[in-house]
């Protein structure tokens, strides 16, 4: 059918051991990612997204514990690696991009040092020619190249970003997690930025894994979206379906708490309630105390992933009949905008 | 550049205050301050002596403006009067002879304190739970909390005393004569090794837990990560980013810190009869040689000056955010 | 992700961040409960030794008649006596004993070494709250004063105040200690309100209409409280360490009997060169474990209040307790459930 994924990711759970308790921050999440596939993960601040982009590559620090599940790459099972195994498969095969670039970046080193360590670190180059490929990949991102021997701080925001790129391109990485690469940037650079990103991934052709709270970037950039919440995922769709045809409650108060830029005026809505306590989630499923069509089985039942329509997940028991069946009707009269 | 300009313009600040305070000083002491000095001497001074003092502290008829004017001038050109122990010497010239000591001592002991104690504060920190994390600190701590004076006596007794591992005073044997000779520099480290091992040993676990403190900070930043991420391997980490950046604080800490080293350096010299600033401090001290004790505390205090300018300089070249 | 706040009854203790790193929230104080803090300093091994290490010397210092009775400058025997039964420590150079010395030399020591802990604490708040709060030219100014008084080598500046102005008083001693330790309390004092200062409830009560001595006093001061205990415990050492060096040059008052003059006359008296190792190592030892006992206190204040070696450190122990020795790298560990 279609080539064998990238990376496979199977009901990986990940904890935190807190004072307080154990937080179980990601909770059964799966998804694939296909070579050149762009999928997008968005969910609020602490459903877990950026935690899943850490633990694939293993970089989460104590107290956080993978407590179960799988990750693949190219059939290579990461758990399982040793530590020198990481270290050679990090960078190589998965790179990622950092949220703020300035936090990311060494500040006692210069960006050309911090490209080509990398290149030192995994290929058997001297330091002259791994400085060389870093000014091209300078180049390629669009940074002059006396920037080479520039530090963190001399540089504006953009560039740092586009900086942090460079480094993430060096070995030429089959998947790239971008983790909020553009929050911390203003709206005029967030377009450059994304559309170098976009171009970038055309000339090379990398997988992007591409983690946001904001929905709006993701229409238009990915080929799929994953919605998540409270450490689940809870939707999964090619990028227009979820936007055209939003299935979860959750997914369809996301949209509507996004005002059109055009058209008719309509009442702005926000999704009631706050996210919950990760150390004691709800019972069953975990938006049944912020959803409109909640039945008393929600609260007790934990509802899966399974394919509503064709290619479209959602893990709502709105749609425990057949698949491919209408949904309630309630559910299309939520997803009407101005509601 | 402004950064250290602002530095050297505080240190004049500091440097003026200890010079007016040196002033104020004698002119605080109950009573005349020559006929204070008289009493104290219970009529043993010689008039020379008394006149030297007086002109010393600048003591004179003339209006306090003039008076403070002549003693400033005096000190910027090295003229801190003379010496009542060592009559007639100039004060200056007594304190020539033992400042070299006391920046050998200080110098010794700071920099292998700074070195050692971040090296291990650095492996400290990655290893939390390791043998540098749990059993080093609160030894060090421990040995940290003693004296230097009392570290120094017991130093002194046992190493030197009852087991004659070490010499006992001086700064090199006594039959010999300074130069350049292996067995001159070989007497200078011998003798050097209790002093400055006793300052070592009392200040180093303050350097290790201070870098231990910033690597640790340094450890939980997001570049961190990032380096981790990137594959690159521990030592390289270790080295090139965290310890690199927990560095700069400490830096700086070292120019606070040369303050409580120097006190501890003074109060080690005596017990030893090591022939620097201390020793001779407690000397003029004994001897109540105020134009001496104001000498010294003065050089004390630019020496330490002139070390922090140079830690600013050390600084600048480490921070690259600061050289702008 | 933000761990709910809408159980009052277990007020939130962490935070645990999108980047994973877990972080003991401060919480502002609220009624006359003991503060967290506080109650785990209460439970930590080693300020539990710390105290009870100061609690016996303050014992011995106040219940000294009862425990070494008589006068300690009584001249009780031949000089240079080891220690014995009828001398427990033996005698001084001068014949006087030892142990009753001892004990009574700790009476003027810890007085004057609290005395002045208060006194510079005191200050420190004074000068280190309003430079701290109030800013701009108050702040430049205090923040010059306190940096010309730091940056002068105390043991220099001690020596030549007492020398000219000495009057062997304890009000002389506890003066001069005090100009030459308030700089340090004032430094740390001054940090910690400017970080306060930015706290969201300063500025609630600023919106509120309190005044800035009332907002210092009601906000600020109370969330300090473990840094101002420990700039306590610091200068208290301070000041012993001071004191007794001070005295042990010559420069204290001869005539009283505290643990600095003791090792004055031992010295003076040549106890070392002699062999007579009694006459200075019982005061010195005891300067030397109160002091460690201040510091193993200051150090669990440390640990406890300082976030990150909080989490790191219990990490540590988790781990030790799980196995044999800490992980040598930073790899997420993959520990399964056994389901």
């Amino acid at each position: 059918m279609l080539a064998s994924p990238l990376l496979d990711v199977q009901g990986l759970q990940v904890e935190y051991q807190t004072p307080g308790g154990v937080v179980r921050a990601v909770d059964g999440v799966s998804f694939q990612i296909r070579p050149g596939e762009v999928l997008g993960l968005a969910g609020e601040s602490g459903s877990g997204k950026s935690t899943v982009a850490h633990a694939i590559t293993r970089i989460l620090h104590p107290p956080a514990v993978i407590t179960g599940g799988e990750v693949h790459f190219r059939d290579r099972d990461v758990l399982a690696m040793s530590d020198t195994e990481l270290a050679n498969f990090r960078w190589r095969e998965v790179s990622m991009v950092f949220q703020s670039a300035m936090n990311a970046l060494n500040p006692v080193m210069t960006i050309g040092d911090q490209i080509a360590d990398t290149i030192v670190a995994h290929e058997a180059v001297t330091r002259r020619d791994a400085r060389e490929r870093a000014r091209e990949l300078l180049d390629v991102v669009g940074i002059e190249a006396r920037r080479l021997d520039a530090y963190p701080h001399q540089l504006s925001g953009g560039m740092r970003q586009r900086a942090v790129i460079a480094i993430a391109l060096a070995l030429n990485p089959p998947l790239m997690i971008m983790d909020e690469p553009t929050t911390a940037l203003d709206v005029v650079v967030q377009q450059e930025i994304l559309l170098q990103i976009e171009e970038l991934k055309e000339r090379f052709g990398f997988s992007i894994l591409f983690i946001t709270h904001d929905l709006s970037l993701l229409v238009e950039f990915s080929d799929r979206i994953a919605i998540m919440y409270a450490g689940q995922i809870v939707e999964m769709a090619p990028a227009q379906r979820v936007f055209d045809d939003p299935l979860h409650p959750y997914t369809v108060g996301l949209m509507n708490s996004f005002p059109a830029l055009t058209g008719e005026k309509t009442r702005m809505s926000g999704i009631p309630g706050s996210p919950p306590d990760m150390r004691h989630p709800p019972s069953g499923c975990r938006f049944h105390d912020r959803c409109a069509l909640v039945q008393p089985m929600h609260t007790r039942v934990v509802p899966l992933l399974r394919e509503a329509k064709p290619g479209h997940f959602v893990a709502c028991h709105l749609y425990d009949a057949m698949p491919g069946s209408a949904p309630a009707a309630d559910v299309h009269h939520l997803a009407l905008r101005g509601r | 550049m402004r950064f250290l300009i602002r530095r050297l313009g505080f240190y004049l600040l500091a440097a003026w205050a200890s010079l007016t305070l040196n002033f104020v000083l004698p002119r605080m002491m109950p009573g005349d301050p020559a006929a204070a000095m008289f009493a104290r001497f219970r009529g043993q001074a010689q008039p020379e002596q008394i006149e030297a003092m007086r002109k010393a502290f600048g003591l004179s008829d003339a209006p306090l403006i003039q008076q403070y004017g002549t003693y400033v001038s005096h000190a910027l050109r090295g003229d801190f009067g003379l010496s009542i122990s060592s009559f007639p010497a100039p004060v200056i010239q007594v304190i020539g002879t033992s400042l070299q000591w006391t920046l050998l001592l200080g110098l010794v002991s700071t920099i292998l304190g700074f070195v050692i104690g971040s090296l291990l504060g650095v492996f400290g920190a990655w290893r939390r739970g390791g043998l540098a994390d749990s059993v080093l600190p609160p030894l060090l701590l421990f040995v940290g909390s003693f004296p230097y004076f009392w570290l120094a006596s017991l130093a002194l007794f046992f190493l030197g005393f009852r087991w004659k591992l070490f010499p006992l005073r001086h700064a090199y044997a006594d039959n010999l004569m300074p130069s350049w000779s292996w067995d001159f520099i070989g007497s200078v480290g011998t003798h050097l090794v209790l002093p400055a091992g006793t300052i070592l040993l009392v200040s180093i676990g303050g350097w290790m837990l201070g870098m231990r403190n910033t690597m640790i900070s340094v450890l939980a930043e997001d570049y961190i990560t990032m380096a981790e991420a990137k594959g690159l391997s521990q030592n390289r980490i270790m080295f090139a980013y965290a310890a690199r950046n927990a560095l700069l604080p400490n830096v700086t800490a070292v120019g606070m810190a040369l303050g409580f080293v120097i006190s501890g350096a003074l109060v080690t010299e005596t017990v030893f009869a090591y022939p620097g600033l201390g020793y001779q401090l407690l000397t003029a001290v004994r001897n109540l040689d105020y134009p001496l004790m104001q000498g010294i505390f003065l050089m004390i205090t630019f020496a330490v000056l002139i070390a922090n300018l140079i830690v600013d300089l050390l600084y600048v070249r480490l921070d690259p955010r600061v050289r702008g | 992700m933000q761990i709910d706040m809408q159980d009052q009854a277990r007020p939130v203790t962490a935070e645990v961040t999108d980047m994973g790193q877990v972080l003991p929230l401060a919480q502002p104080r609220r009624g006359v409960t003991l503060p967290l803090w506080l109650r785990a300093v209460a439970r930590n091994r080693k300020a539990t030794l710390g105290v009870i290490i100061l609690a016996l010397f303050a014992l011995v210092a106040l219940a000294a008649p009862v425990i070494a009775p008589g006068d300690p400058t009584d001249f009780v025997d031949r000089p240079h006596l080891a220690p014995s039964a009828a001398h427990l420590l033996g005698t001084t150079g001068q014949g006087q004993d030892v142990f009753t010395q001892t004990v009574w030399g700790s009476r003027p020591t810890l007085a004057v070494g609290l005395l002045v802990g208060i006194a510079t604490t005191i200050v420190g708040i004074v000068v280190g709250l309003s430079a701290g709060y109030f800013g701009g030219g108050v702040d430049d100014l205090l923040s010059l004063v306190t940096n010309v008084f730091l940056i002068v080598p105390s043991l220099p500046l001690l020596v030549v105040l007492a020398a000219f102005l000495g009057s062997g008083n304890f009000a002389f001693f506890i003066l001069v200690l005090t100009i030459t330790g308030w700089a340090w309390p004032a430094r740390i004092m001054r940090s910690q309100t400017l970080s306060l200062r930015e706290k969201d409830f300063v500025a609630a009560a600023r919106v509120g209409g309190e005044s800035g001595p009332r907002i210092i006093l009601t906000e600020i001061l109370p969330n300090m409280l473990s840094i101002v205990v420990a700039s306590f415990l610091g200068s208290t050492v301070f000041a012993i360490g001071a004191l007794t060096a001070l005295e042990f040059l010559g420069l204290g008052n001869p005539s009283i009997i505290s643990w600095g003059t003791n090792l004055y006359w031992a010295s003076n008296n040549a106890g070392l060169l002699t062999g007579a190792w009694w006459t200075f190592v019982p005061a010195g030892a005891c300067i030397a474990l109160v002091a460690f006992a201040f510091a193993l206190v200051n150090y669990a204040i440390d640990e406890i209040t300082n976030p990150r070696l909080r989490a790191q450190g219990e990490v540590a122990a988790a781990s030790k307790r799980r196995r044999k020795s800490a992980p040598s790298t930073r790899a997420t560990p993959v520990v399964r459930h056994a389901s």
